[in-house]
């Protein structure tokens, strides 16, 4: 197609924004010099004719994983070409290539690697991690069984060490212990870090790493005693090929057991490690980055949502008027407008945890873990939650697309089906929200015992001294004002506490009926859970407010402080039940709440397609027809649509085989 | 053999499952005639749905297309007909796995829309299916606001034809099932032009495709849209005109003619057209939205107690993952909103037959209330099924990811239906608007129709709970919900009321109120929904065991709408913050009661292995087994050309070069 000039929507948005979106996307990004090297980074890729390819969604799966595996290959060699070792420029690297989906060699690169260079010996790493890096060993990280997922002591895979050969022998000795699920196992890799229970002098010693060769070097077939595979098609993840591995009385040499903290030496005799803490750090590592992710991919999506409700133009508002942009319906705005808010909250957390991480990492290499149980608390439970509502979100963007959405050609159905599985790997969110509630009765029960409690649950020290009447659950009385951000963080701070507290008595109180801890704790994991999420929504909000003043350039402050009040009064009105039961706000208070949301919708519209700009997604990474930059949607959807594979010939071949001779016989 | 941590759910269920299946189609007569369908449809291998989840979008176009092509040969050998009592379940069986769908619509349309002679001429033929037809209404610019539509019908004097054009990108047909690759015809809507003049929206028949070749007509473009969340065996379809010239005769004539000379002329009343409109957005309720729903909650469920996971106890072997009250909490309450919607469904076809019989004695007095319930409810029981389903998939944790769980193909086609006729927020718009209309007139003591009388008895007061056992009480929870209606309605008609007062323009006060009236008419459904629960439980005296358990899931359906929106109840005091705990209490208890007839709860939907597809949602619950079976034919597992050319290439060291 002829070069097509900005739809006259999209320009006129843009005109009118009251900010320039290049000085948000600098804050989003962490600097005007963290924005210049992403985007060089970006033209490196989308310039470099070997990264181009046919749509994917025209592609068979095969085909697919045939495409991301010959880019993975590629990458890996441009990122050394270009010299590209920055953790966060791999990623960018990473992310344009495959635009945004995973590939083959993530867990060969973020799990294989990694784990070598944190529990290997340097014997082992002498052995395996230079062959790894160039690519001659691919290995993956199998974790996951068939029977059993984020509960990982109810893992069934058995590495019993014989003393006599000074093997270990690997076995799968149920269906249910059959690796499944990890990425790049099914066919790519050659060599996977299998997790087992250790059995050795007739005892088992939980659950340990070995590393197993799983096909044979030069043919690339399977070795004996393995079964390996591709676990056939997913909902996403067309490019990645999870496999199954079952492995029968399949020998490795005791040298191959990660020993890096634990050992079996040649007798047989077990030598425990140290702490176990210390893979807290990876996983909250992870964590942390599925909180980035969920900002990301709602960015994404509210990308796509907004700027084709400003192209596409339905019913009526104003009689004989022309027919308006639907952004302008405010059914359109409360749907979009406050996920937009969303993805700015999120981001926010997802660096603050970033950072946090960073800053203590220092002190955890020394060998002082006393921060850590803290951040892994928030960690999971803000993976739970912001992963939770980035994935309804992305469904509500598709959802307010309306038809179009549903084609795969306005990109939505991709970032869906990519994210959702992020609710469930990593640590189940149900689960997670749990681990994080684990520690929020636990500083419950410190301050009702006298003990004082620091970082984020310190709200929970102002809950005895200052209650009135102890039997009671009630608030703390804040004066809430509704367009003030601090006091509205007051607000979700004493719902929070008002969760916890309920949450805590109720446990008490099952407990003190019942014998079992964790009978009491399962009847009351609903109201656990609604805890955990008040606390996470207080986070959130306390973590947007806190932003504001760090920024500098006006206009900008004033559009970020009305995403966070929408962010902050939106949570409000979809909560009213808790603020109104735990006496936080007024009913009074309540309708203003609604009524400000309203307005807010009104404040922020002229700023809608500024504000998804600023996320500032280069086309071909955002893969959408219908959120592109220049907002020419219609001609190009039926460009893409001739692209299609049943249109590849004039008459289908189904009239020749079906449809002819039914019509001859009638 | 059957799973024995499924078959011990089985022995205990505290009710009749069969008698609960029969209850739930009508009687035992449908049931064994149900069964009776998909047996004669499930044993021919040609419908077959064994490898879709394998198949490329054009084998499973293709399959389709064999499938609907085999299926007349089917009905004429099992004797059944297309307006025979079996019909229904044929579709149900197929999964909807078959093309053609849109050639109904396309002969509907006909039969409705047509004049004697039109349908004398066409319904023969596409009922031997001698031609495909189609149904061309959406455009890429426009969807549910018909009026918008772009595509002219300009009517030539001097030939008696009329000379179709999408006259511009947006104008162009996207959608219509059938038209990308199979359709002959189908039924254009354009704007009609006489002398120059525009007459709005008619609906037109356009030959596509040549009968003898399939190839394209002159002056049309027409092809597949692309791939889709679902429905790939589908060819959904676009379509441009170019100067397409077609007979005056083809313009389908009943209410609205074109004569010779270019007059135009109105005949007999639209009222009748309008009804069966609304009548479609209710029949797609059970097969398109309830089943899948169904079929959700069966896989979950089932896999929820074959599936073990961490303990409970110290020293018990792993919990069932259905004994966590999490777990409990995510699916149940999906469950009983299967149950209460199948329920709403009977009362709204049961209004609508009515509706119908009084339509046929030209009496028009209940068409604006069957347009609000029928726009309500569609909106409600599409957007409510299908986040549950999406829940259902989210409970079987990375297994529900896989497509050989069948879950994501439930998800993606069941949430097309909060679009295709009618987008939900348009219609519950529409449904708040008659809302409006009748608070006003039941304010000024005028009369209303049945379904919103309780507007005009609007009560103060509180609720009278005193223990969480109250909320046991279908009385109280009924009044709660109609409450929280009335108060929405009611706040919002003020508002309405306040702003017009104040000097706004009409359509800027309705746009500033539009996220309210929302609220509103979700309202209003979801209290008749709670209310339609429990009148039907307490027609069920005769069943004891039946009317136990399904009072038990009318109370959870009932609590679990307030404790997810405890807000709009303690708003303005009607339930107390003391109350709220009481029934948040109910709620947990009663999750507990059902845990134990889950298992029976979703073997009375009886849906055979072959219609739910699942590894996950079998009848014996051999999970683990079936996955491992079904994941070694997947096509993924024949050797790919990956490997010779570019693993073998970077395993074998080429990146020494750097």
């Amino acid at each position: 197609a002829a070069a097509m000039t900005m739809n006259a929507d999209l320009r006129r948005e843009r005109a009118a924004a009251t900010f320039q979106p290049l000085l948000l996307t600098h804050i989003l990004d962490g600097g005007p010099e963290r924005t210049r090297r992403r985007k060089e980074i970006e033209a490196l890729v989308f310039n470099d004719p070997d990264f181009q390819h046919e749509d994917l969604n025209f592609l068979s799966r095969s085909q697919r994983y045939e495409q991301a595996v010959r880019k993975s290959a590629l990458m890996v060699m441009k990122l050394r070409e270009y010299g590209i070792a920055d953790p966060e420029e791999i990623l960018w690297f990473k992310s344009f290539v495959h635009r945004g989906r995973p590939e083959p060699l993530d867990l060969h690169l973020g799990m294989f690697l990694p784990t070598l260079l944190t529990q290997a010996t340097p014997e082992q790493q002498d052995r395996f991690f230079m062959p790894a890096w160039n690519l001659e060993i691919i290995g993956t990280y199998a974790q996951t069984e068939m029977g059993h997922g984020t509960h990982l002591r109810g893992l069934e895979t058995t590495a019993t060490y014989d003393p006599a050969t000074q093997e270990f022998i690997l076995n799968s000795p149920t269906v249910t212990s059959i690796k499944w699920w990890p990425g790049g196992l099914g066919k790519t890799s050659n060599h996977a870090i299998v997790l087992a229970q250790l059995y050795t002098q007739g005892q088992c010693k939980g659950l340990h790493a070995f590393i197993v060769p799983i096909r044979q070097l030069g043919t690339h077939e399977p070795l004996p005693g393995i079964t390996v595979g591709d676990i056939g098609p997913k909902f996403g993840y067309d490019e990645m090929d999870n496999g199954y591995l079952k492995m029968d009385n399949f020998r490795i040499p005791r040298e191959n057991m990660l020993m890096k903290h634990a050992q079996v030496e040649p007798d047989g005799t077990y030598v425990k490690p140290l702490s176990d803490k210390l893979t807290y750090g990876t996983m909250v590592f992870i964590r942390s980055f599925i909180v980035g992710d969920s900002a990301r991919s709602l960015s994404r999506a509210c990308t796509i949502a907004i700027r084709y409700s400003a192209v596409r133009h339905q019913s009526e508002l104003k009689p004989g008027e022309p027919e308006p942009q639907i952004l302008d319906y405010q059914t359109q705005q409360y749907k979009l407008f406050p996920l937009l808010a969303t993805a700015y909250a999120f981001h926010f957390v997802g660096a603050y945890i970033k950072d946090t991480y960073q800053r203590i990492s220092g002190s955890i290499n020394e060998g002082d873990l006393s921060e850590l149980p803290e951040l892994h608390a928030l960690t999971a439970g803000l993976k739970a939650f912001t992963s939770w509502i980035a994935n309804a979100g992305i469904e509500e963007c598709r959802m307010a697309c309306g038809g179009h959405g549903y084609s795969r050609c306005s990109g939505i159905p991709d970032i869906y089906v990519t994210f959702t599985p992020s609710c469930t790997y990593e640590g189940e969110n149900t689960v997670m929200m749990l681990q994080t509630a684990r520690f929020l009765v636990k500083s419950y029960t410190q301050v009702s015992s006298g003990q004082q409690v620091t970082g984020m649950v310190s709200y929970l020290n102002d809950l005895s001294s200052q209650r009135i009447q102890p039997q009671h659950v009630a608030a703390r009385t804040v004066t809430v004002r509704i367009n003030d951000p601090a006091s509205l963080v007051e607000a979700y701070k004493a719902r929070a506490a008002w969760l916890v507290e309920a949450a805590a008595k109720n446990l008490q109180a099952e407990l003190n009926h019942r014998k079992s801890k964790e009978d009491a704790w399962n009847r009351t994991s609903v109201d656990l859970v609604r805890a955990s999420e008040a606390h996470c929504h207080y986070v959130v909000v306390k973590l947007f407010a806190a932003k504001l003043p760090e920024v500098t350039n006006a206009a900008v402050r004033a559009v970020l402080t009305d995403l966070c009040l929408l962010y902050t009064l939106f949570g409000i009105s979809k909560n009213t039940g808790d603020f109104l039961q735990a006496g936080i706000l007024t009913s009074a208070q309540i309708t203003q709440v609604n009524q400000h949301v309203k307005e807010l919708l009104a404040v922020i519209r002229p700023n809608a397609v500024a504000l998804v700009d600023s996320f500032d997604f280069h086309d071909v990474h955002l893969g959408s027809v219908l959120g592109r930059y220049d907002g020419n949607v219609y001609e190009n959807m039926f460009e893409w649509a001739k692209k299609s594979p049943l249109n590849k010939t004039e008459v289908h071949e189904s009239f020749h085989k079906h449809l002819k001779p039914m019509q001859a016989k009638l | 053999s059957v799973n024995p941590d499924l078959a011990s759910e089985r022995q205990t269920a505290s009710f009749c499952v069969e008698k609960l299946t029969a209850l739930l189609d009508g009687g035992a007569e449908q049931t064994r005639m149900r069964r009776a369908v998909v047996e004669a449809i499930q044993s021919d291998p040609v419908f077959s749905r064994e490898n879709q989840y394998f198949q490329s979008q054009n084998e499973r176009y293709e399959a389709a297309v064999r499938k609907a092509v085999h299926l007349q040969k089917k009905m004429h050998e099992m004797g059944w007909t297309e307006n025979g009592p079996e019909y229904k379940y044929i579709y149900r069986a197929l999964s909807g796995d078959v093309a053609f769908l849109l050639h109904r619509v396309f002969m509907r349309s006909i039969s409705v829309l047509g004049s004697d002679k039109q349908i004398a001429k066409w319904i023969p033929l596409a009922t031997q299916l001698r031609l495909i037809g189609s149904y061309a209404q959406t455009e890429l610019g426009h969807g549910t606001y018909l009026q918008g539509l772009e595509t002219t019908a300009v009517f030539d004097i001097a030939t008696q034809e009329f000379i179709l054009n999408t006259p511009k990108i947006s104008a162009m047909k996207w959608w219509p099932g059938d038209m990308g690759r199979s359709a002959t015809h189908t039924v254009v809507f354009a704007q009609l032009y006489i002398h120059g003049k525009c007459y709005g929206i008619h609906p037109f028949i356009v030959q596509i495709r040549s009968l003898q070749d399939h190839s394209l007509c002159p002056g049309i473009t027409a092809g597949d849209i692309g791939p889709k969340m679902n429905f790939e065996a589908i060819d959904n379809g676009y379509l441009l005109l170019k100067n397409v010239r077609i007979p005056r005769e083809n313009m389908l004539s009943k209410f609205c003619e074109v004569r010779p000379d270019g007059t135009y002329v109105r005949q007999g009343s639209q009222k009748i057209n309008y009804f069966t409109m609304t009548t479609v957005r209710i029949s797609l309720i059970s097969d398109e939205v309830l089943i899948p729903l169904m079929k959700a909650c069966t896989i979950a469920i089932r896999y929820s107690v074959v599936r073990r996971q961490s303990k409970l106890k110290p020293g018990e072997q792993e919990a069932k993952i259905l004994d966590y009250q999490t777990q409990q909490e995510k699916l149940l309450p999906q469950l009983a909103a299967a149950y209460a919607f199948h329920f709403t469904n009977d009362y709204l076809q049961e209004l609508f037959g009515r509706g119908y019989r009084e339509i046929q004695r030209k009496n028009f007095d209940m068409l604006p209330e069957l347009h609000a319930l029928s726009s309500g409810f569609k909106a409600v029981i599409t957007h409510h099924c299908t986040a549950a389903v999406e829940i259902c998939l989210r409970a079987c944790g990375g297994h529900g990811y896989s497509l050989l769980s069948g879950l994501p193909s439930l998800y993606t086609k069941i949430l097309a239906s909060c679009i295709y006729e009618g987008e939900n927020t348009i219609l519950l718009l529409q449904t708040a608007r008659f809302l409006m209309k009748c608070f006003m007139a039941a304010s000024a003591g005028q009369p209303v129709p049945p379904s919103v009388t309780y507007l005009a008895a609007v009560k103060p007061g509180k609720c009278p709970a005193k223990n969480k056992s109250d909320f046991l009480s279908p009385d109280i929870y009924t009044e709660a919900y109609q409450h929280v209606a009335v108060r929405l309605i009611s706040s919002t008609a003020a508002k309405l009321q306040d702003l017009i007062q104040s000097g706004a323009k009409k359509y800027d006060t309705w746009n500033q109120c539009t996220v309210q009236l929302v609220q509103a008419a979700k309202a209003h459904c979801h209290y008749i929904a709670v209310k339609n629960f429990a009148e039907t439980v307490e027609k069920l005296e005769t069943k004891a065991g039946i009317q136990r358990i399904m009072k038990h899931l009318c109370d959870l359906f009932a609590l679990h709408g307030i404790f997810s929106n405890t807000g709009a109840f303690l708003h303005d005091g009607y339930i107390s913050a003391a109350q709220m705990d009481m029934v948040t209490a109910s709620y947990l208890d009663l999750l507990a009661v059902i845990r134990k007839d889950a298992i029976p709860l979703v073997d009375a939907f009886d849906f055979t292995d072959e219609s739910l597809n699942s590894a996950l949602g079998s009848y014996d619950g051999q999970v683990y087994q079936r996955l491992y079976e079904w994941a070694q034919k997947s096509p993924t597992n024949k050797m790919s050309p990956a490997y010779e050319r570019y693993l073998k290439p970077l395993l074998h060291n080429t990146l020494s070069k750097l």
